[in-house]
């Protein structure tokens, strides 16, 4: 079987992220990337997909040198070969599933994995726009996977329930948590994976169908409100929880 | 076209103290290569999804936790890192076993287990063992398949342990030895399958044996009820005619002191190094505490006191790290030199951790008691949160205090400090006499008033250069007064010591900055400047307080003066605004919510 797993290099969800000079990116001055922790989901599983029917996993990521560092915590997780495709420039969804499409088709991949978002730009939806551009079928916000011989079955998780799909190879799958526990890189996997190969390509040519105007950070988080401190506040709270901050 | 290197002779053990290093030659935190980064996350990694979850689990000795979880960071590779490949483990080099061992500091009691397991409990084997030996039960170490402990404190014997009482008898048939005795407070006393353990052979040959736990004879204490470190396993061993095989000696008989004290000298360096990650981690818990607590409508990261705390504790751990990184790069150094020069893998790293054993004692010493530091004032900016169990800062707490005792207590280390610089002085190991005379006589001329030195923290290395010729008058004075029973001046020992780590560290972090401004523009690098800065100040008035007490204690008249000038000559230092150098550290810690630097 081949299989791709698609990578993305983000920035580190714990990390305080600044807005650039320009108003359009984010400084990256001090900022602490990782793999975007969706894809680790996808790395496990196309691993485990290997396991069980044999064959090859590359990893693929779009981005600038620096995705390499995410490419290569791929290679440890036992990935066998990287593939970054080259560019300095800042791509929207269609620009990066146009880049990766492009790549996939030449190698004739089974089965593409990637997570369901990338936790920068939550666009959610480059998963669904490979799949359409390869022409594959795509099962998004899979919780669940079986492949018997060309079937695939898969568990999505929609509100308030999952549902239960069915679809052929090949497939582009995005994944969701649950669907597996992400294995660690091993130390002898950091190791092995100094010997294995990060191709690098240039991406081809393509124009955004978006443009980022401008970034600005949310608002600051509003203090606590103390409503009542015994069993007569629980109306009011009730009501503001399910009126105000509309969690119930 | 020829170019011309300049070769730059690597610092012996000790030498610190009559040389200068060149910057570009110190090992610094941020030469970490790209695969020692995969590995320290890796490793920190571990810490956070295995252990962090599982605190109170751990403390409670869940039945087979820790057991399983040992077993968890050998299939990872944790375990064997320092393992040549030969015997199932990576074979990694020294400095990469440095950065895993401060990923592992930050995981409390486990760290412990880990720490006496990979530590004292796997390198005795490798470091001693013959092939057979190594070939029996490395591979299974580095695994977690088997766990080790050290067994060398007993009942009556701790900082004393040559005087170990446990007795080891050849049997009638010449096959085994017979060992009775009893050791006490061994790590993974609870579930270890082997034990590293010390006994006199015919009475007074210190032998050091492995010890198959499932022998006959052999019995476990109850648990120890401890202050801290309570998930990690402390017992009393028993050893009641217990038979262990002739083939299970390790090294030579009567020269197991030597196994306990090299292993001690690699124990050392990686206590510090484990305590420098730990206090990162608690500093990252204090200052996310002092972000949210609110009083008076301010966060009291807002006030001044607690910047003071927040600053000092970055600094100190900032200093640790220099100087740990600095004595790993030199071992590391050394040690590919051996090897380079035909010794063995073992022989290599014994002769390079000795010969660094001076730097391995007191970085013991300094990463203990700046862990203590750190962790007490991460309880006292949580205030009365901190004294609760429910938050983490108690744990930190009560968790941090024996690394000032175990692996050679702080007050042994501070003796073991200068009896090795003297030892080694008078074998001609160590030239001290030398700069010594030199700066008796530089006593006696007039001091210059020529142009300050210029560059990035060069009045602090002056300061620093100034401050170990201190050291050497005084210390000097000190052996022409009491020669041979210097030893006997212990509180005059504990003080040149303290002065030994304070320009050792100082000067780390100098030249670390100073490497460090070569990749870094003046923003970048402020902060590390502004570090070494305070640090180097408030260690110039710590010499100070120290040769103070030390000359005081054993001069007087005109000696005492003589002295007293010589000190204030060596120590002198123009003030520096520490309030606000601290008020900035304390800034950017507050501003990125953790330890940043």
């Amino acid at each position: 079987m081949k299989v791709a797993v698609c990578v993305s290099h983000v920035p580190d969800t714990a990390t305080k992220v600044k807005i650039g000079q320009d108003e359009k990116h984010i400084d990256p001055a001090g900022v602490v990337f990782i793999i975007n922790p969706y894809d680790e989901f996808a790395v496990e599983e196309a691993l485990k997909t290997k396991e069980k029917f044999g064959g090859e996993v590359v990893a693929i990521s779009v981005g600038n040198d620096n995705s390499k560092e995410t490419l290569r915590k791929a290679l440890a997780m036992g990935v066998d070969k990287g593939i970054l495709l080259k560019t300095d420039k800042s791509l929207d969804s269609v620009g990066i599933a146009k880049a990766l499409a492009e790549e996939l088709k030449n190698q004739q991949f089974d089965i593409v994995f990637m997570g369901k978002q990338s936790v920068d730009y939550d666009d959610s939806i480059v998963g669904q726009l490979t799949s359409e551009f390869l022409g594959y079928s795509c099962i998004s916000n899979a919780v669940y996977l079986n492949i018997e011989g060309q079937k695939v079955i898969a568990e999505r998780e929609i509100e308030g329930g999952k549902e239960v799909v069915e679809s052929e190879l090949p497939v582009v799958i995005t994944t969701q948590k649950g669907l597996n526990e992400p294995r660690y890189a091993s130390l002898k996997g950091i190791m092995a994976s100094k010997k294995k190969e990060i191709l690098e390509k240039p991406i081809v040519e393509t124009t955004n169908h978006t443009e980022v105007v401008k970034m600005r950070k949310p608002a600051a988080k509003q203090p606590g409100r103390i409503i009542g401190t015994d069993v007569s506040a629980v109306p009011e709270l009730v009501k503001l929880l399910h009126e105000e901050a509309k969690v119930i | 076209m020829e170019t011309e290197t300049k070769k730059i002779e690597a610092l012996k053990g000790g030498e610190f103290l009559t040389k200068d290093s060149d910057p570009q030659s110190v090992f610094i935190p941020e030469d970490i290569s790209e695969e020692q980064k995969l590995m320290a996350d890796a490793a920190r990694e571990f810490v956070e999804k295995e252990i962090l979850p599982k605190l109170d689990a751990i403390d409670h000795q869940e039945p087979g936790l820790t057991v399983s979880l040992m077993e968890k960071a050998g299939e990872l590779g944790l375990l064997g890192a320092a393992v040549p490949a030969e015997y199932g483990g990576l074979g990694e080099d020294f400095n990469t076993n440095t950065f895993l061992s401060m990923e592992i500091g930050a995981s409390h009691s486990f760290g412990v287990s880990f720490a006496a397991h990979t530590g004292i409990g796997t390198l005795p084997i490798l470091y001693y063992g013959t092939a057979e030996q190594k070939q029996k039960y490395l591979p299974k170490l580095a695994s977690g398949e088997m766990k080790a402990a050290y067994c060398l404190t007993e009942p009556t014997s701790g900082s004393d342990a040559l005087s170990a009482k446990t007795t080891a008898k050849l049997s009638d048939d010449g096959k085994y030895y017979i060992l009775n005795g009893q050791k006490m407070w061994i790590t993974n006393g609870g579930f270890a399958d082997i034990l590293i353990t010390f006994a006199q052979v015919d009475g007074d040959k210190f032998t050091c044996f492995v010890i198959d736990t499932k022998s006959e004879g052999f019995t476990r204490g109850k648990e120890e009820d401890k202050m801290g470190i309570k998930g990690s396993s402390t017992r009393a061993l028993f050893l009641d005619n217990v038979k262990v095989p002739k083939e299970n000696i390790l090294g030579e008989i009567g020269k197991g002191h030597y196994i306990a004290f090299n292993v001690l000298n690699v124990g050392r360096f990686k206590l510090c190094a484990m305590t420098t990650g730990g206090a990162k981690k608690f500093i990252s818990i204090a200052v996310n505490y002092a972000n949210e607590r609110k009083q008076f409508g301010k966060t009291i990261a807002s006030f001044g006191a607690i910047k003071y705390k927040l600053a000092e504790q970055a600094i100190r751990v900032f200093v640790s790290e220099s100087a740990t990184l600095r004595t790993s790069g030199l071992i590391k150094d050394k040690v590919s030199e051996l090897l380079a020069k035909g010794s063995n893998y073992s022989q290599a790293v014994i002769t390079a951790a000795e010969e660094y054993g001076i730097e391995s004692a007191m970085l013991k010493v300094f990463g203990s008691e700046m862990l203590d530091y750190v962790v007490d004032e991460a309880v006292q900016i949580f205030g009365g949160y901190g004294y609760s169990e429910e938050y983490p800062a108690a744990r930190a707490y009560r968790d941090s205090r024996i690394n000032r005792i175990f692996e050679g207590t702080n007050e042994i280390n501070r003796l073991l400090t200068v009896d090795m610089l003297v030892k080694r002085s008078m074998k001609g190991r160590l030239d001290l006499m030398g700069p010594a005379m030199a700066i008796q006589k530089e006593l006696m001329s007039v001091p210059s008033f020529g142009d300050k030195p210029t560059g990035l923290l060069a009045l602090e290395l002056e300061a620093i250069r100034n401050a170990k010729k201190a050291i050497l008058m005084i210390a000097g004075s000190a052996v022409q007064k009491f020669m041979m029973k210097l030893g006997d001046e212990q509180e005059i020992i504990m003080n040149v010591t303290d002065m030994l780590i304070e320009v050792f560290t100082s000067e780390s972090a100098i030249l670390r900055t100073q490497k460090l401004s070569s990749r870094k523009n003046e923003e970048e690098i402020l902060p590390y400047l502004e570090m070494t800065q305070v640090y180097v100040s408030d260690s110039l008035e710590r010499i100070n307080l120290y040769g103070k007490h030390a000359i005081a204690s054993f001069t007087e008249g005109d000696e005492l003066k003589m002295l007293m000038l010589g000190l204030k000559r060596y120590v002198k230092f123009d003030p520096v605004n520490t309030t606000k150098l601290r008020r900035d550290i304390a800034g950017r810690l507050i501003e990125a919510n953790k330890y940043c630097f």
